[in-house]
């Protein structure tokens, strides 16, 4: 098997060479003048959906009907409540910081505590607490607008040797979750029971466990976006996270994660996350109008759905 | 004696048990509501969101889940306020082909087998997109026609009931009573034995995702004759909407278990928790929390009375 055959047989080549080709077509119309700022910029934007849509694909690794739709308003819940406690103090960031994973970690426990007690599937459950976190939201960010520690917004904001600091950030926890997926048996677990929920029960995997600390990691990882957008963007706003429910689905599905759980990878998401990204900025590029544009987004999501699906089932 | 029920009416009992009591609830707090006005008022939003979530049952009841409703309704909502009314012919050739392609859809994802969520999410840029092509800014008109079916006045009962009663009547023919809605339940149940015994699944899919796109189709124009302008973003939010109608009507996401009457009382409920927090004077700021703990109540007594089910069943 030569190693260019290899490569072609990963799940996560296809979102990586979709996320290229969009990048070359959109340099190649502006003659190559604006490869760094939009390189940059790819990076820096797709971080955020790095960050949730690997939450999310530890919970889809968990298998059919396992989602989390609570992502959107634990961002805003996280980033307002955040900022709110640092009140622009540069002094307050970590307790700012814990404050926003303490909030994952309660949603988190609510989500699976319904999952749980109520036998409720995921779906509805992360929704009903959804509402319940986005109440919370609205109710604290009632008409204010604090601005983010200035060393924090100057941290989101700026980059490293050329590399946006927010994508450094993005790299770090993608390589935890690498090693946690690939490397530790929590990751064979999830995968496990992502394959059969029974047989991994039969196998004495602590199964509730293991879906509890999943459901637990993914809300985590969400507040942690939201922290950080809130101090990307200048401050939290109530909508912060509503684009992020469908990209972080949208992300982990082309990124080649199975849908049907079980099967998982990290370097996908950041191919796909790039991607969505690049796609909207192409179509900007080229000076197309909103409509139009979502609908060649549409497209383009199926299209590339279809490719890298379609090559998966035929391997099998 | 006891009453031996089947078990599909016992999957109702929840549901309609959750309306009766929110009814009741909103009838002793604003005792006005009991009247035929103030009843049509309270549900005609219901009609639109019960086609919608008869729509989204459809495709669940298949395995699958349709992400994009809520984007495809303001779609259709947008048609039926611009080409419908201006030119009624075109107006129906576009919505006609919507349907096929909403076919077409279930046909590719069962062919390429897909993951139905990333198809139907992408499909939702595409209906957002096409409908932000034809009205910008909000405008348009309803047809007339629409206009007077949604505002007509049935005796004894008002529309909004009378309306969610056929919807339901005739989702549970097609869904309980033909043999087509045996075989889409079937592909829900047991993919594998239905092809074996010589279906064809594309076909069956192909026909719940048309039925949906057909249901889909109604609750756009309905939504219309009620608002009477369109708007592209009129009805996002109901995709969700229509997922946790199916589920508090008493249906799961796997194995073809649906219930159409349950599904139009699923999104009845949903539409009176909305004013039911309203009278309460509950905060604006936690109206929507409220409607989360709602659904969790809900679902927590369908949880108690499921143990109850089996514990009958035991001896």
């Amino acid at each position: 098997m030569t190693p260019l055959s290899r490569l072609a047989g990963k799940p996560w080549i296809w979102s990586w060479i979709a996320a290229f080709v969009v990048w070359f077509a959109t340099i190649m119309v502006t003659g190559g003048a604006s490869t760094l700022g939009l390189s940059q910029a790819a990076f820096t934007f797709a971080a955020f959906s790095i960050i949730v849509g690997i939450g999310q694909m530890f919970v889809i690794t968990l298998g059919p009907g396992n989602i989390d739709l609570s992502v959107p308003a634990t961002m805003t819940l996280a980033g307002t409540v955040a900022l709110k406690l640092m009140n622009g103090d540069n002094g307050m960031i970590v307790p700012g910081l814990l404050v926003a994973v303490l909030i994952g970690l309660a949603v988190g426990i609510g989500n699976y505590a319904l999952i749980k007690a109520l036998r409720i599937p995921p779906i509805i459950a992360t929704l009903s607490m959804s509402f319940i976190v986005q109440s919370a939201a609205i109710w604290t960010n009632r008409g204010l607008r604090i601005k983010p520690p200035s060393f924090l917004a100057d941290f989101t904001t700026s980059s490293t040797l050329g590399v946006p600091n927010v994508a450094l950030v993005a790299l770090a926890i993608s390589l935890l979750a690498w090693v946690l997926l690939e490397k530790t048996v929590y990751g064979r677990w999830i995968s496990a029971i992502g394959q059969s929920m029974a047989a991994a029960r039969m196998a004495g995997i602590p199964v509730d466990g293991a879906r509890f600390v999943t459901y637990l990691l993914c809300a985590v990882l969400a507040s942690l976006a939201g922290y950080l957008l809130a101090c990307f963007s200048g401050g939290a706003a109530l909508n912060m996270g509503s684009e992020y429910l469908l990209m972080s689905i949208a992300v982990v599905v082309i990124g080649g994660t199975a849908v049907a759980g079980g099967d998982s990878n990290v370097p996908g998401i950041w191919g796909a996350s790039l991607f969505m990204f690049l796609v909207v900025s192409m179509l900007n590029t080229y000076g197309i109008g909103a409509g139009v544009r979502l609908i060649m987004t549409g497209l383009i999501i199926i299209s590339v759905i279809m490719l890298a699906g379609g090559r998966r089932t035929g391997m099998r | 004696m006891r009453l031996r029920l089947s078990s599909d009416a016992v999957r109702l009992v929840i549901p309609a048990l959750s309306l009766t009591i929110l009814l009741a609830a909103v009838f002793w707090l604003q005792p006005r509501a009991m009247s035929y006005f103030g009843l049509n008022l309270l549900l005609n939003l219901a009609v639109p969101i019960a086609l919608a979530t008869i729509a989204q049952m459809f495709v669940m009841a298949v395995n699958d889940l349709d992400l994009s409703i809520g984007a495809f309704v303001s779609f259709v909502a947008c048609v039926t306020a611009t080409f419908l009314r201006d030119a009624p012919l075109v107006g129906t050739l576009i919505l006609v082909s919507a349907i096929g392609v909403y076919a077409l859809v279930g046909v590719v994802i069962h062919l390429r087998n897909l993951p139905s969520i990333v198809v139907t999410l992408g499909m939702s840029f595409v209906w957002a997109g096409l409908a932000v092509l034809m009205l910008p800014a909000p405008g348009g008109q309803a047809p007339d026609w629409v206009r007077w079916l949604m505002t007509a006045k049935p005796p004894l009962m008002p529309m909004a009931i009378v309306a969610s009663i056929i919807i339901a009547v005739v989702a549970h023919l097609i869904v309980m009573r033909s043999s087509l809605g045996v075989l889409i339940r079937g592909v829900g149940g047991n993919e594998r034995s239905v092809e074996r015994a010589g279906w064809s699944i594309v076909a069956a899919r192909a026909a719940a995702y048309g039925l949906a796109g057909l249901f889909a189709v109604a609750a756009g124009i309905a939504l219309v004759g009620l608002t009477t302008s369109a708007d592209a973003n009129i009805a996002l939010r109901y995709t969700l909407l229509s997922i946790a109608g199916v589920i508090l009507g008493g249906g799961e996401f796997t194995g073809g278990r649906v219930s159409p009457i349950g599904a139009v009382i699923g999104a009845l409920t949903l539409t009176l928790a909305g004013s039911f927090l309203s009278f309460l004077r509950i905060s604006p700021d936690w109206q929507i929390g409220a409607q989360g703990a709602i659904l969790i109540i809900v679902l927590a007594l369908r949880l108690l009375l499921n143990r109850v089910e089996k514990r009958g069943a035991r001896p």
